[in-house]
């Protein structure tokens, strides 16, 4: 959870910045684009923590179903669709286009999500 | 909150032996099971914890009929590490009655991932039940992966569209009906456009006094929508049963006992026998409620429907494992 907010807080800063310091926002895409930036989002009773996730481009996403009940991760618009995630079990995303991705549990589907991808 | 749970109601209106202890006790965890009897044309209904009390007479009708849910084969949790064990006390109960049951419904969540194997499981040990036929409804667990491909390819055939049928039987009319395919973000269980015509239609040439079971696996009523505990259309479904004088709508899904009347519908839903999940908000989440390894059997159960015409009811009691 920290992990995931201290992500949302730099990439919020890199993306203010992105007007002023061209090239520093060149070197952080080329760095994208060479590794994906990666970062978690973790399913704990029945919800997505965080709820709303912000990445830069080319950062892949990784869901973690930490509950006993299985659960899926499912694109509203049909981009990305897991299996069904048993408890522990891992899916994984990467955000290649920018947009915001709105996503939910196919099984339960009161569990929403999105991720914003600048 | 506390407005939302009086809603629920939880009282013995068919003198069946339900009363807020007797629903507590299911809550602790006990297999899911009703036995229904038809008898001369009048519905009725016996908790199998209360067999001994059932004269002969009783427990013979013109049809009866057993409901079980919520299965979960698979599951394998603390919440119960047993579940084929907590299947096949069902199945005891389910034989230990002194007349058999004509046929099972099993309103969904047979298996808990859907997987091939789950399933053969559950086959196996209803093999040893007494009655021999089973109708079912999926549940979301079931149709995971395939968009139920594999449910339909075991048990649905013969059915409609996504699974839904309905079936006669010492003629009350019996609808099983399909809410946990196509769920759409944010939304609760759905039964959609297609299916809902099959039903006007399915229902139109029946006379008003038929009695009408239907069965289905998420409710259709409200208990927490907050939890997905609901079907968006139900509504529309209810009113194509508006004309008939008694309807009985049994569901699973929620793993405990509620129970609501309105007007000429009686809803009902029924114990899982594999875990309990808690009262509607009364948890963070409704994940499975762990409960202490000697109470489990006391909040499992199974349903006995009893159907007795021209009451105008169907009463439905369930007992627990224990």
């Amino acid at each position: 959870m920290w992990r995931s907010v201290s992500i949302a807080v730099l990439t919020a800063t890199l993306l203010f910045g992105a007007g002023t310091i061209t090239t520093g926002t060149k070197n952080v895409l080329a760095s994208a684009q060479q590794k994906p930036e990666t970062t978690e989002v973790k399913i704990d009773n029945f919800s997505f923590g965080p709820a709303t996730l912000t990445v830069p481009v080319g950062t892949s996403v990784t869901w973690t179903n930490r509950d006993d009940i299985p659960h899926t991760v499912v694109s509203t618009d049909g981009v990305f669709k897991s299996k069904v995630l048993d408890t522990d079990e891992k899916f994984s995303f990467t955000f290649s286009k920018a947009g915001t991705y709105p996503y939910f549990c196919s099984i339960h589907p009161k569990m929403t999500g999105k991720v914003i991808v600048q | 909150m506390a407005g939302k749970v009086k809603d629920e109601i939880l009282y013995d209106h068919n003198h069946d032996g339900i009363d807020r202890r007797g629903f507590l006790k299911c809550m602790a965890w006990a297999g899911t099971g009703a036995l229904c009897v038809m008898s001369g044309g009048v519905l009725k209904s016996y908790s199998l914890s209360r067999l001994p009390e059932l004269s002969a007479k009783d427990a013979m009708g013109e049809l009866s009929f057993v409901q079980i849910s919520d299965s979960h084969m698979g599951f394998n949790k603390p919440a119960n590490p047993d579940v084929a064990g907590t299947l096949k006390a069902a199945v005891d109960k389910i034989n230990g009655l002194s007349a058999a049951p004509e046929f099972m419904l099993h309103t969904g969540d047979i298996s808990h991932l859907s997987k091939p194997e789950e399933f053969d499981t559950v086959d196996q040990i209803l093999k040893g039940a007494k009655p021999q036929d089973v109708f079912y409804v999926p549940g979301e667990h079931d149709v995971l992966n395939d968009d139920g491909k594999q449910f339909l390819e075991r048990y649905g055939k013969g059915t409609k569209g996504g699974g839904w049928y309905s079936f006669d039987k010492k003629g009350a009319h019996f609808i099983g009906l399909v809410n946990v395919m196509n769920l759409k973000a944010g939304g609760l269980g759905t039964l959609g456009h297609e299916q809902l015509e099959w039903l006007e239609d399915d229902v139109k040439h029946l006379k008003h006094s038929t009695p009408i079971v239907v069965f289905a696996h998420i409710p259709l009523w409200s208990v927490y929508p907050e939890w997905g505990w609901g079907t968006e259309d139900s509504a529309q479904a209810l009113a194509y049963m508006k004309k008939f004088g008694s309807v009985t709508v049994l569901n699973g899904h929620i793993h405990q006992v509620m129970q609501k009347v309105e007007g000429n519908v009686t809803f009902h839903t029924a114990c899982s026998t594999a875990f309990p999940q808690p009262q509607p908000g009364k948890a963070n989440s409704p994940g499975p409620m762990k409960v202490p390894a000697e109470q489990l059997k006391s909040v499992l159960g199974i349903t006995d429907v009893n159907y007795v015409q021209r009451q105008h009811a169907l009463a439905v009691v369930d007992s627990t494992l224990a």
